[in-house]
């Protein structure tokens, strides 16, 4: 017979084991943040010497350069734009969609689901290059709008998919109650079915926000002006013509990387909801 | 009434169904169309070839192949390493743990970022002469291991699939902790009472359960991965020489740099098929896998 202390003991050297196997994961996650943060605030002419890990003098005025000189500011407002507005149009098209779906019988309706969810499935590595023809001949390549709809486009069959699942479910005494007292259609939608969803739509919400947030190659083929990329598409331009200019490049890389940090922080009971609701359905 | 009320009806679903077929069922035809033809994307006219494209991409197009095999070999590592890591992760964490939170916080932090800013980031560090990874090496007397992980033909396309990996381990990681977190428990302390012991029950209990996880692990693993090419843009731009090319690249390069859209097109075809092939054999063998 082995002794209690024997098996105490294995169970905490397991558990030891264990620990540290986690956390020297842990700091390889947060690692490269941490240096992306800290080479931000050294200086042109220290970064290639000063392998410190925490700079001795902290240089707070390269995110003031890359903001205003660098034109981060800019691309910062384009991408707050350009995020906004793909999230409300996702949300307001996919949930009226996704209503009808669940709700309404009308002609053509299995067709067109199945092709939405069919969308979902099929990949088309390379999609970027009709697209571009297709911009190009309404002429709403190297603008807002014409990025704007691609982005709600990409975002909608998961969306919808997402929501109709979810009204499936949701059982109609509300609604049945709504109409009895005269409201129409569009106000069940409105006033009924949007706020009951809102724990899915905060799900749609985090990841299309995110998607757009991070988005690189219809940026990349939609805009050549300057003024209107986002900073997906900015970081990679402003790498290619100040080619070691490390300091504003990786306070560049900060200023695209804290509001995303800040928004999983927050929602992350959202992002883990979604990820496993997603593989649950696979 | 009925017709105003079919009308209404419709009126929910036009702006996505519009949307959706502007945006995706055209340019889906044309990938098609396109891909039979040679044209510059600029010019009215466009001379039609055939199948001429998909010739050229199969007998010819040695780089295409030759980013397929990068892609492939990335594929390998995510598929075996990151999946690896990420199964052990989530077991680790699925035993225990108080801090269970707070790893699923940090593990996912990863996936949330965009490829552009891992690139760039990893980029500065193992960069061959200012790079801190080589520092840390040549400080540590390490020396003969410092190199130009990305511009060396040599460690190129490994060094870009860790980084890759890096990134992605995250989401196996979640998918496989939610699939573990889906046992009863009652099933382990059966089979103690039993007399298994840890290993026994790892691999009677938590191996064929978690058979259907692994398998959709997998196949995002796969279409992932081999798709995988913002990362390698912020990095090496598929350099040195051909080294990290992969599929999507050569892609893009058919369509921005040598001007052949419909090229471009027949590559996307050619590539769209294989991958669906590749998940829909997946699929099938994983079937076949719960079913006995």
């Amino acid at each position: 017979m082995r002794t209690i202390a024997y098996y105490k003991s294995k169970k905490i050297a397991v558990n030891l084991i264990i620990h540290i196997f986690l956390i020297a994961v842990t700091i390889t996650c947060l690692f490269p943040l941490f240096w992306m943060v800290s080479s931000s605030l050294k200086t042109q002419g220290t970064i290639f010497k000063d392998m410190s890990l925490i700079p001795k003098e902290l240089h707070f005025e390269n995110y003031v350069l890359a903001w205003k000189e660098g034109g981060f500011g800019r691309y910062f407002l384009n991408s707050i734009l350009y995020t906004t507005s793909v999230v409300a149009g996702i949300i307001i098209i996919s949930s009226l969609a996704a209503y009808a779906f669940s709700r309404f019988k009308f002609p053509g309706r299995n067709i067109l689901f199945f092709m939405f969810i069919a969308a979902m499935m099929i990949p088309i590595p390379g999609s970027f290059v009709p697209l571009y023809v297709l911009l190009n001949k309404l002429h709403l390549r190297n603008t807002a709008l014409g990025y704007i709809l691609c982005m709600v486009n990409v975002g909608l069959s998961t969306s919808i998919f997402l929501l109709k699942t979810f009204f499936d479910k949701l059982p109609r005494e509300l609604e049945d109650a709504a109409r009895i007292d005269g409201c129409s259609k569009i106000g069940i939608w409105w006033h009924v079915a949007l706020p009951l969803a809102k724990p899915v739509l905060a799900v749609v919400v985090v990841f299309n926000a995110l998607n757009v947030w991070n988005e690189y190659v219809l940026a990349l083929i939609i805009f050549d002006n300057k003024n209107l990329m986002p900073l997906q598409r900015a970081l990679v331009m402003f790498q290619g013509e100040f080619l070691t200019n490390y300091p504003l490049l990786m306070a560049g890389l900060t200023i695209t990387a804290l509001p995303i940090i800040i928004i999983y922080f927050m929602m992350q009971k959202y992002i883990v909801k979604g990820v496993t609701s997603g593989a649950l359905f696979g | 009434m009925r017709i105003k009320n079919t009308l209404e009806n419709y009126l929910f679903v036009s702006p996505a169904a519009i949307i959706f077929i502007i945006f995706y069922v055209i340019p889906f035809i044309w990938v098609f169309q396109l891909g039979l033809y040679e044209w510059d994307g600029i010019l009215p006219t466009r001379s039609f070839v055939g199948l001429g494209n998909f010739k050229e991409i199969f007998f010819e197009d040695k780089v295409w192949w030759q980013a397929m095999r990068n892609a492939g070999w990335i594929t390998v590592i995510a598929l075996t390493f990151q999946n690896a890591l990420a199964f052990l992760l989530a077991w680790a964490c699925d035993r225990q743990i108080k801090a269970k939170n707070f790893y699923r916080l940090i593990f996912f932090i990863p996936p949330v970022l965009s490829e552009v800013v891992v690139g760039l980031v990893w980029q500065w560090i193992l960069d061959g002469n200012y790079g801190l990874l080589n520092h840390w090496l040549l400080n540590a007397r390490f020396a003969s291991l410092a190199r130009n992980w990305l511009s060396d033909p040599a460690t190129a396309l490994n060094t870009v699939a860790i980084v890759h990996s890096w990134k992605g381990f995250g989401w196996g990681f979640l998918i496989f902790l939610a699939g573990l977190q889906t046992i009863p428990r009652e099933l382990y302390e059966a089979a103690r009472v039993d007399g298994a012991n840890a290993w026994d029950s790892f691999r009677r209990i938590t191996i064929p359960l978690m058979i259907p996880v692994a398998v959709l692990v997998s196949i995002l693993t796969i279409l992932g991965s081999m798709q995988a090419f913002i990362l390698i843009i912020a990095m090496t731009d598929g350099g040195p020489a051909y080294h990290t090319q992969v599929p999507v690249l050569r892609i893009l390069a058919s369509m921005r740099g040598s001007s052949r859209f419909g090229y471009a097109c027949a590559q996307g075809i050619s590539f769209g098929l294989i991958l669906m092939a590749v998940s829909f054999i997946q699929y099938r063998f994983s079937r076949k896998a719960r079913d006995t």
